[in-house]
């Protein structure tokens, strides 16, 4: 296991946002975090991060206990694109590409890094002088999925990548994200509420209920029970369904 | 019937050019705003005569370094601070000490230590120590943002004034300092209001020069992204509260300097230069030309100035008001500028 979170409990005060959650994802593996909202899914993310208080159990990172500042996290290969896709919209789109590795000194480096991404996002080169706020919703998740891998990462934190999007977009983002995975090799850890498109790329899946693991397994494990049923539309208890 | 040739004119297309015409000057209030404010102030200076025209300038080199120095801060990296005229107040006073050469010795009169420096020893102190005191109140600072940091700032402000009104063993409290020289180098004084003038454009224009090349470097789009992130930016490797304090330091320098041009300028300050409302004007000429827009912060200066001194010569309004109408027409161009163009004559971004 590349990144593995160890009985992680993450807390706001009294109430947990997350409770002793286990999950771990290989070397080019692909994960999901599913569940209904406020299961904590995307508080998984953030607790890899260091942006919520994590107030019991470990995130291990490569053998090694994972304790960094925020803004040492990516210098050590992990990348996060953050829900609702959050580009600098008064920036131009190179610009906005510049900001995922500007912690880089090697200019040759960078270049390198931003003709690989152009080229795996052909709109991004297309549109590369443009300001952020000129695009569409679809290009600015592909431009923050851009501006993530500048970072060179290993490990991908995708928070929500196809939401508020058109349904011919979502499965672009979805075959963008499986190119990523399949080219570069890069691990992938996504939060997503579409189950169909992101099952269909994972290799293992989470389902998290208020702060919990009620289920992993292979994506056909959670698809022959109906656990995701139980966690979205609630569990139905016999007394009830006798009535 | 009437001629043909009123015939022939479009009487609906006529009703609608009065709209056209201000739909096409909409994309050009920047070149509308340049023109107009440079026009009036070469007529105005023509005018009113030389010496006049002079000692206008130097009041606008003054607050455009201010102007411009500020903006680094609200409109660059989105901190709306209005505690600027601390760091000025600072730079006047570091300035006032270290240079003032007068005497104290009426009976009653409260004595501080001369120290005689020239000006251009004491002026990097000036910078310096504004600086250092931008860097204590910074630290303290980032823990803030948005409507929190227009609060703290504001504390500030008025700790600063408290502290040049009473603490009379170096401020001379309400009495002021006196005999603050003219800049002198090498056997050459600038005693002139001319080469005053010269002199204050010069560090305008190095103060332009250097915030030019700031927000164009990659220091710069980090500020930016600041403006409109600072919670995002942590993801990809900064430290957003460094970025902050650097850019606010900096900035404090900028305005601890034009303090010490301002105080050699005057000869003489006292605790009610540095008051809130200097800071809220200042605030007002940055949000009139323009956030994130050099070029607008001078702009926005020059018409300021040219407003509060211009309204001296109304011929209906006494001198006595003069004062009072300058702080309401000001207010009321802020409004009208909320309404109808709230990027400022320049900029980019809307407050």
């Amino acid at each position: 296991m590349d990144l593995q979170l160890v009985d992680v409990s993450v807390g706001y005060g009294a109430v947990r946002a997350l409770d002793e959650v286990t999950l771990g994802i290989g070397k080019g593996e692909v994960v999901a975090v599913m569940g209904p909202n406020g299961a904590g899914k995307s508080t998984v993310l953030k607790a890899v991060m260091g942006l919520v208080p994590v107030v019991a159990g470990h995130v291990y990172w490569r053998q090694g206990l994972l304790v960094a500042a925020t803004h040492e996290i990516v210098k050590k290969g992990i990348a996060f694109v953050p829900q609702g896709r959050r580009v600098f919209t008064h920036l131009t789109i190179r610009e906005n590409l510049e900001m995922g590795c500007l912690y880089l000194a090697d200019r040759e480096e960078k270049e390198r890094r931003m003709d690989s991404v152009m080229e795996l996002f052909p709109i991004l080169y297309e549109k590369r002088r443009d300001l952020a706020s000129q695009m569409s919703g679809g290009q600015q998740q592909m431009l923050a999925l851009g501006r993530g891998l500048m970072a060179d990462p290993e490990l991908l934190l995708l928070d929500e990548p196809t939401l508020g999007l058109a349904p011919i977009v979502v499965k672009e983002v979805f075959q963008k994200v499986a190119e990523i995975n399949e080219n570069l090799n890069t691990s992938i850890l996504v939060v997503e509420h579409n189950i169909k498109g992101v099952l269909s790329l994972t290799d293992r899946a989470s389902v998290l209920d208020k702060g919990k693991v009620v289920h992993h397994g292979s994506p056909q494990s959670i698809l022959e029970t109906d656990i995701l049923t139980e966690v979205f539309l609630g569990r139905v208890s016999p007394e009830e369904e006798e009535a | 019937m009437p001629p043909a040739f009123l015939a022939a004119i479009d009487h609906k297309r006529l009703g609608q050019l009065p709209r056209q015409m201000w739909n096409s000057s909409q994309g050009n209030v920047e070149v509308w705003a340049n023109v107009v404010i440079i026009a009036w102030a070469a007529a105005f200076m023509l005018w009113q005569g030389e010496g006049f025209a002079i000692s206008v300038g130097t009041i606008f080199a003054i607050w455009a370094i201010l102007a411009v120095s500020l903006n680094l801060v609200v409109g660059f990296t989105g901190l709306l601070s209005i505690g600027h005229v601390g760091f000025f107040g600072t730079g006047a006073y570091v300035m006032a000490v270290l240079s003032s050469t007068a005497t104290y010795d009426q009976p009653h009169s409260v004595g501080i230590p001369t120290f005689g420096l020239p000006f251009f020893a004491a002026l990097p102190v000036s910078a310096l120590l504004a600086g250092l005191v931008a860097l204590m109140v910074g630290i303290a600072f980032n823990r803030f943002r948005d409507d929190i940091y227009v609060l703290v700032s504001f504390g500030f402000t008025i700790i600063a004034f408290n502290v040049f009104l009473n603490w009379s063993s170096l401020t001379r409290g309400p009495f002021g300092i006196h005999e603050i020289p003219r800049p002198e180098i090498g056997g050459m004084v600038f005693d002139g209001e001319l080469e005053f003038l010269l002199l204050a454009l010069a560090f305008l224009a190095l103060i332009v020069l250097v915030s030019w090349l700031l927000v164009s470097s990659s220091f710069g789009r980090v500020l930016t992204a600041i403006r409109e992130d600072e919670r995002a930016i942590e993801v990809f490797g900064y430290r957003a509260t460094h970025y902050k304090l650097a850019v606010w330091v900096i900035s404090a320098m900028m305005a601890g300097l034009a303090g010490g041009l301002f105080a050699s300028w005057t000869s003489f300050i006292d605790p009610n230069s540095f008051i809130l409302l200097e800071s809220v004007l200042l605030v007002c000429i940055v949000i009139l030309g323009g956030l994130a827009s050099i070029r607008g912060s001078l702009l926005g200066a020059m018409a300021f100035v040219l407003l509060a001194e211009g309204m001296r010569f109304l011929p209906f309004l006494p001198n006595e008001y003069v004062g009072q109408a300058r702080q309401v027409v000001l207010g009321l161009l802020l409004v009208l500028l909320m309404l109808f163009r709230p990027q400022g004559l320049a900029g980019r971004y809307k407050l």
